[in-house]
């Protein structure tokens, strides 16, 4: 859904109209002090109002400044209603998913009964067979299925589902495409992933971030500062022999308190939450992504993250007096039947280099070699020829039972692929060596320029790899990351967190395995794959359903967008101030002292039409600037000081220029319109 | 305006450069305890008062010792003016002052206010202006030092329960900074024809067989630490207008010279204990922006002649100034007088060397509003100091979001609790100006019956006097009549508020920052040692100081100025 959509989306719209007026509960609106401060405003005026009218008076003016002053509380509420509406829109597609389904349990005899998925309850066995709804969320203990998730993760591909190892959690709402699996239900109903993620794209949840917090108590600050400018504003000008009435002292207080960021501040952080949502990214709680904006330290898995998955062939070295085409002739017969990526790859390489087809293997009377644990090789004997591929010491193992070793030329080129970071393969055909083939890890495209950007914000980012250090500096520097920890094991990734953490910074990770739990749970911003186990998506903060460990830049960004969209709109609220304080404050005492008509710079035609001009701009400037904050502004990666001074200019100089323009449009169009 | 005046500016504020870096450097090793030439001193205070030095306080516990101190300081020199006739040191056998003048002027030295409603040399003993009142000249400053040095430790400290140990603070502050200079600078000013002694007043038989009474006493030691210290309350009611206090073009200088320095040399000692220089300079280019920028406006304003004086000779010439010379000394001239009343008022200091009320409207509201902005253009020594941090905070904060991270100042997060300290801190000021000038415009018995002026003038000279007491500056409007039941015990209140109500929110700012883990800066961080931070700054101490006082000012001394272009003008 693009945002043009879901903003004119009519259901929405009409939902947010109608919650916009639910939500003047006094009791609701003292969540927002601002807004509150105007409502009670507007009540006032309004308990004026009927007064004015019961005594025949013209009430014109004041009959304006009270409607406006109401546009303005239901504009904030608006604004809430339709960051709120497009959550809803998404949940209503969960619930759908949630649809109460039959399950089939297993009772502890092993005999299976039919019972109501809301009658469910963790630690129950059920077994879900092709076609059939998964009923909750749960961890496969038997079998292999493939799965369509799409509910949940918007992915129409089906994903593997196993018992053991790290793709054993199942999501309920999903459904079983093929084969079967036993599953142990590890939710009880209303608290599984589904009724969680409802919840938390709805907003049901929402609670104030500590930023949130720390902005509002500005913000009342500031609207205190005002109420007492504006309280005694009336001694002084009663002294000066020319009081106000109510409603333009009200009109000066409300538009000088912030309310353009006290009406947007809650939709910014809903906003916040559902751009991550369209990402396919669920953050647990809005301070997750408050702290996504602070990271200073990003671990990145190498494996799967900074590299493709898997190592590919980029070269064949043949050892002295062999030729290449016969070292990739050896090399691709004997990964004809492996169907690992690696196996592939030498394929591949072999038909694009030297263009040796694959050959139909079935008439060759050939036998293939498994790749075992204790053998280390794989290979494949036709009658008469053994060939072999596998590490140096494999290759070394099986030369010697022959009497025969590596010759030295070869072991130089397998020590220099080492240190190169990549995998050298070596290639024998009985007791001849025929050379090595060179497999190397991948770096994905774009990554260096992205781990560039986010060193311009401040960023440094931690390479994690079960490799040796020679081979894991190779790939930190191919891929441009900061530093690398090599050879780590799930507790070393925990103290480096801790350790960075100690130095005061933030840290984010993702992880999909079990042993990933602590270090995610650890982490500030630990996001879990959603194909990972149940234990890493409880660990983690924030559950990745795309389960593409790069997007932590993503999140790292959508983090500081809603920073600075906060920041933007307070500074460009308080900076509107200026202008509002010129239009009201001569029309107040022009009257009085028509020598105070020289700070109406903006020629505003008379002091009734320039005081609604401020109110209907404060007013007007909500609604306008509603897209901004679902949007979030522009964000580019660039350094913090370069950051400021282009925001400073365009919200801080734009926040006071703007005004001055918008107000004295206003007041040719209430002047043509003989409105005041 | 003439480029003599300019040259007189440019003087002044290119020795104040060149002096405060190394009084800056000095004072950050003094207060890490890197200087001890006076240690044998320093120990027998604390042996004395039973003080251990080594001891570390937590923020209430140093607000505590900070409380406990004025309280008893203020409580005594009450007690001096009550009994004043009864001590020595009163040649001119004055009676004991007055229950609600002594309280007023006992809160008024307290909290380095000074303000006066009294006339000095006919109400004060020479034993109660040496030790009930420059006894406070030298603690009142102490103290301010003291809980800025506070401050800036718990921004420099990193997960510390503690911000120091007020005692040993405040001893050095006097011992180290305030005390050497000011025997040194009572010297020079001696030798400019400043007067020092104990005797009576002198009755003198002038030329038309009239008698005039010359007032004396010790004068010059009193004056050093009335400017270093940014106090302002004068010997004589003339303050440093009287020829005994500020005789010479020289002696002006050095007056103004060090109202700024300590002010001045505190933003290079919070570089220094933040290992930020840079922030250090910073924050003082913001301080000296607005500075410049309210002596030019001060200065325009005086410099052009009155619109009322019609068909007088106004202008600049060998024999004149020129401009609006009343209520100013020929000797100090417009640009000397412009300077004065604009540096007294960014520093909380209050000494004047002219008649504010007797100030264009718009070269008054220039004090005025220096006060307004809270004292924080270079400010009272220490006060100017943590009211500036105030703001620095609060615009980082404000603009910090905008670099995409929650902010952060120096590597301190900025959180609710330090926003919300802030915020009261902010708060406080514009609460008790408002609440007191807008009780006194209301009410015609208390507040406008010893009103002198009406119209505008009157409005901005009552907006002064709370306006000057709230920011502890001490300065006057003259034309009302501070001298009431309902003004002394007002202002009295104004006073203690404006000075420890505020450092209380101040001092649990310093602590909850101390405790604070400390991010390593990156390219991401917050830039705190820019140009453009001291733009953003300025722009958020003009807003929300704007903000604030606009209404007040518009029916005050703006209006006052723009009636008078049409010749209307209020007696």
């Amino acid at each position: 859904m693009t945002d043009r959509q879901t903003f004119w989306n009519p259901v929405i719209l009409r939902h947010a109209v109608i919650d916009s007026f639910r939500k003047l509960d006094p009791r609701l609106m003292m969540k927002n002090p601002v807004m509150f401060v105007v409502e009670v405003g507007s009540v006032i005026t309004t308990v004026l109002l009927a007064e004015e009218l019961l005594r025949h008076q013209p009430i014109s003016f004041d009959l304006q400044i009270t409607l406006w002053l109401w546009f303005t509380v239901l504009f904030a509420n608006f604004a809430e209603a339709i960051a709120e509406g497009r959550g809803k829109a998404q949940a209503d597609t969960l619930r759908k998913a949630r649809g109460e389904t039959i399950a089939w349990r297993i009772r502890p005899d092993g005999s299976i009964e039919p019972v109501s998925s809301s009658q469910l309850r963790a630690g129950d066995m059920i077994r879900v067979e092709a076609g059939q709804f998964i009923p909750g969320d749960g961890e496969v203990v038997e079998g292999v299925a493939s799965v369509d998730e799409s509910a949940v993760t918007g992915e129409s591909a089906p994903v593997i589902r196993e018992a053991g190892g790290d793709r054993s959690a199942v999501t309920g709402g999903t459904r079983v495409l093929s084969d079967w699996i036993r599953v142990r239900i590890t939710s009880n109903p209303g608290e599984t992933f589904l009724d969680r993620m409802i919840a938390l794209v709805e907003g049901a949840q929402r609670q104030k971030t500590p930023n949130e917090i720390a902005l509002s108590i500005l913000l009342s600050g500031l609207t205190i500062v005002f109420l007492l400018a504006v309280a005694t504003l009336q001694p002084f000008a009663i002294y000066s022999h020319a009081p106000q009435t109510i409603f333009v002292l009200v009109s000066l207080l409300v538009c000088l308190i912030p309310t353009t960021i006290g009406a947007l501040l809650s939709a910014i952080g809903i906003a916040g939450m559902d751009r991550l949502v369209q990402y396919n990214v669920l953050a647990m709680s809005g301070r997750a992504v408050e702290a996504a904006g602070d990271i200073s330290t990003l671990l990145l898995d190498k494996t799967g993250t900074i590299t493709l998955g898997n190592r590919q062939a980029t070269e064949f070295f043949p050892a002295p007096g062999i030729s290449a085409e016969r070292l990739a002739d050896a090399a691709q017969l004997a990964s004809l039947s492996d169907e690992t990526p690696e196996g592939r790859s030498i394929v591949v390489l072999a038909k694009e280099k030297y263009n040796l087809r694959g050959r139909d293997v079935s008439g060759m009377r050939c036998e293939f070699v498994p790749f075992t644990a204790q053998t280390r090789m794989s290979g494949v004997d036709l009658p008469g020829t053994r060939i072999r591929k596998g590490s140096a010491d494999a290759i070394t193992r099986f030369l010697e039972q022959q009497g025969s070793n590596l010759p030295r030329p070869v072991l130089d080129r397998v020590e220099e692929i080492a240190r190169l970071g990549g995998t050298p393969l070596v290639v024998s055909e009985n007791s001849t060596t025929l050379g090595v083939v060179y497999l190397k890890d991948i770096v994905k495209g774009g990554l260096r320029d992205r781990l560039a950007r986010l060193r311009a914000m401040g960023i440094r980012s931690i390479m994690i790899t079960g490799d040796n250090p020679l081979t894991a500096a190779v790939i930190a520097r191919e891929a441009g990351v900061d530093d690398f920890l090599a050879e780590a094991k799930p507790k070393d990734k925990m103290d480096l967190i801790k350790r960075e953490q100690a130095k005061g910074k933030l840290v984010a990770m993702t992880g999909d395995g079990t042993n990933d739990a602590p270090a995610l749970a650890q982490a500030d911003v630990g996001v879990a794959m959603n194909t990972g186990t149940q234990a890493a998506r409880e660990a983690g903060n924030m559950v990745d359903l795309d389960s593409n460990p790069t997007k932590l830049i993503e999140i790292v960004e959508i983090g500081k967008q809603l920073l600075m969209t906060r920041g933007a709109l307070t500074t460009f609220s308080i900076a509107n101030d200026v202008a509002k304080y010129f239009a009201i404050i001569p029309a107040m005492f022009a009257g009085a002292f028509p020598v105070l008509n020289a700070l109406n710079i903006m020629h505003l035609a008379r002091p009734h039409s320039a005081i609604l001009s401020a109110v209907i701009f404060n007013a007007l400037v909500i609604i306008a600037l509603i897209p901004l904050a679902l949007k979030g502004v522009k964000y580019k990666p660039m350094s913090a000081q370069a950051l400021l001074r282009r925001n400073l200019i365009v919200y801080g100089v734009g926040g006071i220029v703007v005004p001055f323009i918008g107000i004295k449009l206003i007041d040719l169009v209430l002047t043509g319109l003989h409105l005041a | 305006m003439t480029l003599n005046g300019w040259l007189q500016f440019l003087i002044y504020f290119v020795v104040l450069l060149l002096a405060m870096r190394p009084l800056g450097i000095y004072m950050a090793r003094v207060f890490a305890g890197e200087i001890h030439f006076l240690r044998p001193v320093e120990n027998l205070v604390y042996r004395v008062s039973g003080i251990d030095s080594s001891e570390e306080m937590n923020w209430r516990d140093y607000a505590g010792a900070m409380l406990l101190f004025s309280f008893v300081s203020m409580l005594l020199t009450y007690f001096i003016e009550r009994l004043q006739h009864f001590l020595p040191w009163n040649p001119q056998h004055l009676p004991g002052v007055e229950a609600v003048l002594a309280w007023n002027t006992a809160a008024s030295f307290t909290s380095n206010t000074n303000w006066q409603s009294y006339v000095p040399e006919t109400t004060m003993s020479y034993f109660t202006q040496m030790v009930g009142l420059a006894y406070h000249n030298f603690f009142s400053a102490a103290v301010g030092i003291a809980v800025a040095i506070a401050l800036v430790r718990g921004i420099a400290r990193r997960e510390s329960k503690t911000i120091g140990n007020f005692w040993v603070d405040t001893t050095r502050a006097c011992l180290y900074v305030l005390l050497p200079i000011c025997i040194a600078s009572a010297l020079v000013l001696v030798s400019q024809g400043v007067v020092q002694n104990l005797h009576g007043y002198t009755v003198a038989h002038t030329l038309e067989h009239q008698t005039q009474t010359i007032a004396q006493g010790p004068v010059a030691s009193q004056e050093a630490i009335k400017m270093l210290g940014t106090n302002g309350g004068g010997f004589f009611n003339a303050n440093s207008a009287h020829p005994f206090e500020n005789p010479t073009a020289f002696s002006n200088f050095l007056e103004m010279f060090l109202i700024f320095l300590i002010g001045a040399a505190l933003t290079v000692t919070l570089g220094r204990m933040t290992g930020s220089p840079g922030h250090g300079w910073a924050v003082f280019a913001c301080m000296a922006l607005l500075f410049i920028a309210g002596f030019t406006v001060a200065y325009w304003a005086e410099a052009h002649p009155n619109p009322a004086l019609h068909g007088v000779d106004q202008h600049v010439s060998a024999l004149q100034s020129g401009g609006n010379m009343e209520g100013k000394e020929t000797r100090f001239g417009i640009s000397q007088s412009a300077l004065f009343a604009t540096i007294t008022t960014d520093a909380s200091c209050g000494a004047v060397n002219a008649a504010h009320d007797s100030f264009m409207p718009l070269g008054g509201m220039i004090p005025l509003i220096n006060i307004m902005l809270g004292e924080i253009v270079i400010g009272g020594v220490g006060s100017g100091l943590y009211g500036m941090l105030i703001f620095v905070i609060l615009s980082v904060f404000i603009a910090g979001l905008m670099v995409g991270r929650t902010p952060e100042y120096l590597g301190k997060k900025i959180e609710a609790y330090d926003v919300k300290m802030s915020m009261l801190y902010v708060l406080i000021f514009p609460l008790v100006i408002l609440t007191f000038a807008a009780i006194s415009l209301l009410s015609p018995s208390m507040g406008l019956s010893s009103l002198a002026n009406q119209g505008p003038h009157g409005l901005s000279e009552i907006l002064y006097a709370f306006t000057s007491a709230a920011g502890n500056n001490g300065s006057a409007f003259a034309g009302l009549n501070a001298n009431t039941h309902w003004y002394n015990i007002s202002l009295g209140f104004t006073m203690l508020a404006g000075r420890f109500l505020m450092m209380i929110p101040m001092l649990a700012l310093a602590g909850n920052l101390a405790m604070k883990k400390s991010v390593p800066p990156s390219p991401g961080t917050f830039p705190v040692n820019t140009a453009l931070f001291t733009v953003l700054l300025t722009g958020v101490i003009l807003i929300v100081g704007a903000l604030t006082f606009f209404p007040a000012l518009s029916l005050g001394p703006i209006l006052e100025h723009l009636l008078l272009q049409h010749g209307i003008l209020f007696s």
